[in-house]
């Protein structure tokens, strides 16, 4: 089981339900966020491009934050997402460090927070609360290992880039173009 | 051109715009570990060449200040640390790929070794020191008898400190301006030199002195090599690392680095050096408090500047 998300960038409008969403569902201190909207502006006014993205922890499957931590707090979890372990942390901030895409923040109580691709949902078959939210169904979240799910269908089907993948990390949140 | 814009959520302090999570703890600690690595590298080298005599404070003394190096450099990691309480999680594991794990350890052996190994030195120093209990003195004794393996372990050891405190940035391929295997010669060379100029500055015969003098210069001059080969290796990298590079290469850190870590930290005083060498006049105070200006300004500036690379997408 590999589980993946895929976010349709030609859906997603940045309404920010998703952040809204996954701060309520996770009870995320105020301040902070484990997931967020990125607007991109490319070109020269008037022939401008605009890409909209919902980014979070990209639970890589080569995940330097795994590698980085000193006490195995950061760990693969069941389907491969990437858990912090809070009584496990020490707080040394490595993990923070490791990540190039800036995923993870300390929570007030000290210890490394981020997305955990509300896995207490997803052990339950229900999406996380980002995707199950979403007004446009702009995002796809799944099993990669099953060729008959909606993700790898979407994968399969349609182009689709993931963040930085030259940093050698196995993104496993893909954006559909 | 390309304009980002985080409309949302993104507010995490310490890490947006900049990440800053690591303040003055970390350079800070760096700086003490790297500095009793090299005291207990040329203490555990002099002994091994039995020269012990003749460079009484390389060899005997330097080391008595490692453990209170090491003391406080632990202190200041334990203040950087945001669940202090679970620290001892650190000493429930041994994680191979995470210098963090490597340098826990090493410090949790390296410490009692360097007090085992001020030991074998008090009575050298001390003409007066009694050991009191017959159990001491029996240890004393059988440490003295094992001089040589210990020194060997301590120069494998320390090696180990000093490099890691470089590899611990090293290994983070995110932050691209630290992510370069040099930082860990480098850091062990810088290291090594503040040692030398701190033993050159206490030794009170003009061998003692001279040798680290020159051995200082020597270091010195290899530390300007690798400052050098870390620019070229990154202006020859992607342009993430090309990027990094020109922070201190018209960025906002090419003042702070030019100026205090190669202008004030490297070069003044290995000139100075070089006259003290040649027997002209020059207070033995300012090489050492501009090599250890510099070393810390060095680290101070590198964890800061590595974090604010960053890879682009």
């Amino acid at each position: 089981m590999r589980y993946a998300m895929a976010v349709d960038t030609q859906k997603c409008v940045g309404c920010n339900d998703c952040v809204v969403a996954c701060q309520t569902e996770n009870d995320v201190p105020i301040g902070h966020c484990r997931d967020w909207i990125v607007e991109v502006t490319t070109g020269t006014y008037p022939d401008l491009g605009l890409e909209i993205r919902s980014e979070r922890c990209n639970h890589c499957a080569n995940a330097p934050c795994v590698r980085t931590c000193p006490t195995e707090a950061s760990h693969y979890a069941a389907g491969g997402i990437v858990l912090v372990e809070e009584d496990e942390c020490i707080g040394c901030k490595a993990c923070i460090t490791s990540c190039p895409y800036d995923a993870r923040f300390i929570h007030p109580e000290g210890y490394v927070d981020k997305c955990t691709f509300c896995i207490h949902r997803v052990e339950k078959g229900q999406n996380p609360a980002c995707v199950s939210v979403c007004p446009t169904h702009a995002m796809i979240f799944g099993n990669l290992d099953d060729p008959n799910s909606d993700i790898s269908k979407a994968m399969a089907t349609r182009k689709w880039k993931s963040l930085i993948p030259e940093a050698g990390t196995e993104p496993k949140v893909f954006y559909l173009l | 051109m390309i304009e980002e814009i985080i409309t949302s959520g993104r507010m995490n302090p310490e890490i947006d715009p900049v990440l800053h999570v690591w303040g003055w703890e970390i350079p800070f600690y760096l700086f003490l570990g790297g500095l009793a690595a090299g005291i207990l590298i040329f203490s555990a080298y002099f002994t091994l060449r039995g020269r012990q005599d003749e460079l009484p404070i390389a060899v005997k003394w330097m080391p008595l200040s490692v453990p209170f190096l090491i003391g406080i450099g632990l202190i200041s990691l334990l203040l950087d640390l945001s669940h202090i309480l679970y620290a001892w999680q650190l000493f429930t594991n041994i994680r191979w790929e995470s210098p963090m794990s490597w340098g826990a350890w090493t410090l949790l052996i390296i410490t009692p070794l360097s007090i085992a190994w001020i030991a074998i030195w008090m009575e050298d120093i001390f003409p007066k020191w009694d050991w009191k209990f017959d159990e001491v003195k029996t240890v004393v004794k059988w440490l003295k008898e094992q001089r040589r393996i210990l020194a060997q372990i301590l120069i494998l050891l320390s090696i180990i400190l000093g490099m890691y405190t470089g590899i611990l940035l090293s290994a983070f391929n995110a932050r691209p301006f630290w992510n370069t295997s040099i930082l860990g010669p480098l850091f062990l060379t810088s290291g090594l030199s503040a040692s030398a100029a701190l033993i050159a500055y206490f030794s009170k015969t003009e061998l003692e002195k001279r040798l680290f003098t020159r051995i200082d210069i020597i270091l010195i001059g290899i530390e300007l090599f690798m400052i050098v080969h870390l620019f070229m290796g990154h202006l020859a990298g992607t342009q993430v690392h090309i990027q990094a590079a020109q922070m201190f290469l018209g960025g906002a850190y090419t003042v702070p680095f030019w100026t205090f870590v190669v202008g004030l930290g490297l070069l003044l005083p290995v000139s100075l050096e070089l006259l003290e060498l040649k027997h002209k006049f020059i207070p033995a105070i300012v090489p050492v408090v501009l090599i250890i200006a510099g070393n810390l300004a060095l680290r101070f500036i590198v964890v800061s500047a590595g974090q604010a690379s960053r890879w682009l997408y």
